[in-house]
């Protein structure tokens, strides 16, 4: 089910009305059966994988905080015999049961989702390297359906899990609550991926209905189906064409290609979180934000503290720092001070975390070379940058025209133009071509694409692109006032009538300015087959 | 000033030397550290105080400070 489907629409506005006509105390009951109805409709099957999901959290999340209990109780109860040494040695073996009973969750769903998303990619690269030796021989491949959500949910639930076993709070001792965070309909589509303490109090508290809020929340609705509608798959045809045809597309056209995939992604992606943050608002449930002007990033390093927020500080978290810090990582950071320099030493452990988690993220995003070469690709900037740095601090020192806003505006754009084009292994979808299209720019030169009439082969009319022009003006405009806190929110305080004609403006806009047409289908949003 | 606070001064002045580490206490609200600062310093109190820094412990009030640092470094000591 797509939050553009009419299906979506018509259940999201009896939910929203029968949330509030219920008492409190059942609300919860109401998402979790909404929720539950919602992935079912995206196919019945689903639900079992998120089912083995929820319980198998809850049951082992339950056994660790019992035993993290139970050893407190031991120490506490053999205060006065117990030496410092014998109370850390018991702490420490309590430690490394709970531990493995984490792995245990671990394993079981990060296993799931390794045999359904990356079984298939797997076994096609063990045939290949079976291939290269000159083996006759192939192992099957079998293709599972990815169910919805799946990397999300799971990314979720487990950053729930390592948090109870972490002590940073207690279990869910409801396994219906729990089964509720798991499946939170709105998120379950492309996230954001939220901490269970967060989004746990608004999502069980069964919110009173406050009009203001309630009025921002389908503000902000109607703005995500706008991005959606009107901007990402109005845009669309245009990367289509420009993708297949890659014999004809060269050149000026892979410059289009970035400018238009970036604009098509940010609207998505961007769009498909504010309805998620919308219904959350609507609701009276904090949804955690997912983006905070990436386009306006200085660098690439900035540009992730803005892009997928949730998904950034995830994999900081629960992969990037306990790699990082972990013993054989310290133990390699001691040997190469003593062996190869303080220099290494200190760097050594950070640079080699820095490529797994990209790796990881790449992988994430899907089982195929091209994300993974671009999370690589991205590793690479990264740390060429970190490495840079003391000639960037000293370069800004010197030369003053560097600190100025127009300086500033043009490393934005630096900043989105590079990651646009890192962006195209995701298009493309296969890495020689990518690198290929990214030559042609360089020797193909064919700038007459631009006026000669070429732009309107591609799938769009000149209504399309003043509409997309307006709209990459209206994003803009937006994010500029939004620096300041949320205008919409000072509107409403100003006048509520206003606030209200901004609402029904914002509703013909997406009525009229949709990209539907005749047959029309709305894509598939491009997060959620990740 | 105890010892430790004035090491970790000097590891926190070998990555960033032109910050006050004595009185600044937003070191990462304010995003003087980054994660790559993060994970450079724990090797540095690992190798120089000779503990175990757990991933857990990586939160922003005890990173925040010198001080704060040193809380946690003392803290892991006496473990």
């Amino acid at each position: 089910m797509l939050f553009t489907d009419s299906i979506f629409i018509i259940g999201l506005t009896v939910l929203f009305i029968v949330y509030f006509l219920i008492p409190k105390r059942f609300r919860w009951m109401l998402l979790l059966i909404g929720s539950i109805g919602f992935y079912a409709y995206s196919g019945p099957w689903n639900l079992i994988y998120i089912f083995v999901t929820a319980l198998s959290t809850f049951l082992i999340t339950n056994r660790i905080a019992h035993m993290a209990q139970k050893a407190k109780d031991e120490v506490s109860a053999h205060k006065s015999e117990w030496s410092r040494d014998e109370k850390k040695a018991f702490k420490e073996k309590a430690k490394k049961k709970r531990f493995r009973w984490l792995v245990l969750c671990l394993l079981l769903n990060f296993g799931m989702l390794a045999v359904i998303k990356y079984g298939a990619f797997t076994m096609h690269n063990i045939n290949t390297v079976i291939g290269w030796f000159g083996g006759s021989k192939t192992l099957p491949v079998h293709r599972f359906l990815l169910p919805m959500g799946m990397s999300f949910y799971l990314f979720q639930t487990m950053g729930y899990a390592i948090d109870v076993y972490r002590e940073k709070y207690d279990a869910e001792k409801n396994f219906a609550k729990l089964t509720l965070f798991v499946s939170f309909f709105p998120q379950l589509i492309q996230g954001p991926i939220s901490r269970y303490d967060d989004l746990s109090k608004g999502l069980y508290a069964g919110n009173g209905f406050e009009p203001k809020r309630v009025m921002l929340g389908i503000q902000r609705i109607l703005w995500g189906y706008f991005k959606k509608v009107a901007l990402a798959d109005r845009v669309m045809p245009a990367v289509t064409a420009l993708i297949s045809n890659t014999d004809e597309h060269q050149g000026m056209y892979v410059l289009l290609g970035i400018l238009y995939y970036s604009l098509r992604i940010y609207a998505d992606f961007t769009g498909g979180i504010d309805i998620t943050i919308g219904i959350g608002q609507v609701l009276g449930i904090p949804i955690a934000e997912n983006f905070q002007r990436p386009f306006f990033s200085k660098n690439i390093t900035e540009y992730w503290r803005r892009w997928h927020i949730t998904l950034g500080t995830w994999f900081k978290d629960y992969l990037f720092y306990p790699v990082s810090v972990c013993q054989p990582m310290l133990k390699l950071s001691k040997w190469s001070r003593d062996k190869l320099g303080k220099t290494v030493g200190k760097y050594l452990p950070v640079y080699i975390s820095t490529i797994a988690v990209w790796f990881v993220t790449g992988l994430w995003h899907g089982a195929a070379w091209n994300f993974i070469v671009w999370g690589l690709m991205n590793a690479v900037v990264i740390l060429i940058s970190e490495r840079l740095t003391p000639l960037y601090t000293k370069f800004h020192k010197k030369h003053a025209w560097s600190n100025t806003r127009a300086y500033d505006g043009f490393m934005a754009l630096r900043t989105t133009f590079l990651m646009g084009l890192l962006r195209m292994f995701d298009c493309y979808l296969d890495v020689p071509l990518t690198f290929k299209m990214f030559g042609t720019m360089f020797y193909k030169w064919n700038p007459q694409v631009l006026w000669n009439g070429s732009l309107m082969q591609l799938g769009l009319t000149k209504a399309d692109y003043i509409v997309l022009g307006v709209g990459v003006l209206m994003l803009f405009t937006a994010s500029m006032l939004g620096r300041r806190g949320s205008v919409r929110s000072r509107l409403y305080d100003h006048s509520k009538l206003l606030s209200c004609c901004l609402t029904i403006a914002l509703l013909m806009i997406v009525v009229i300015f949709g990209a539907y047409g005749i047959g029309y289908d709305s894509s598939q949003f491009i997060y959620n087959q990740f | 000033m105890s010892e430790t606070l004035s090491t970790i001064i000097e590891i926190l002045q070998d990555l960033h030397e032109d910050v006050d580490f004595e009185s600044e206490d937003k070191l990462i609200d304010r995003k003087i550290l980054d994660s790559f600062d993060i994970v450079t310093l724990i090797s540095e109190l690992s190798n120089e105080f000779d503990i175990t820094i757990p991933a857990d412990k990586i939160i922003p009030e005890n990173f925040n400070s010198a001080q704060a640092l040193a809380n946690m470094v003392e803290e892991l000591e006496d473990e």
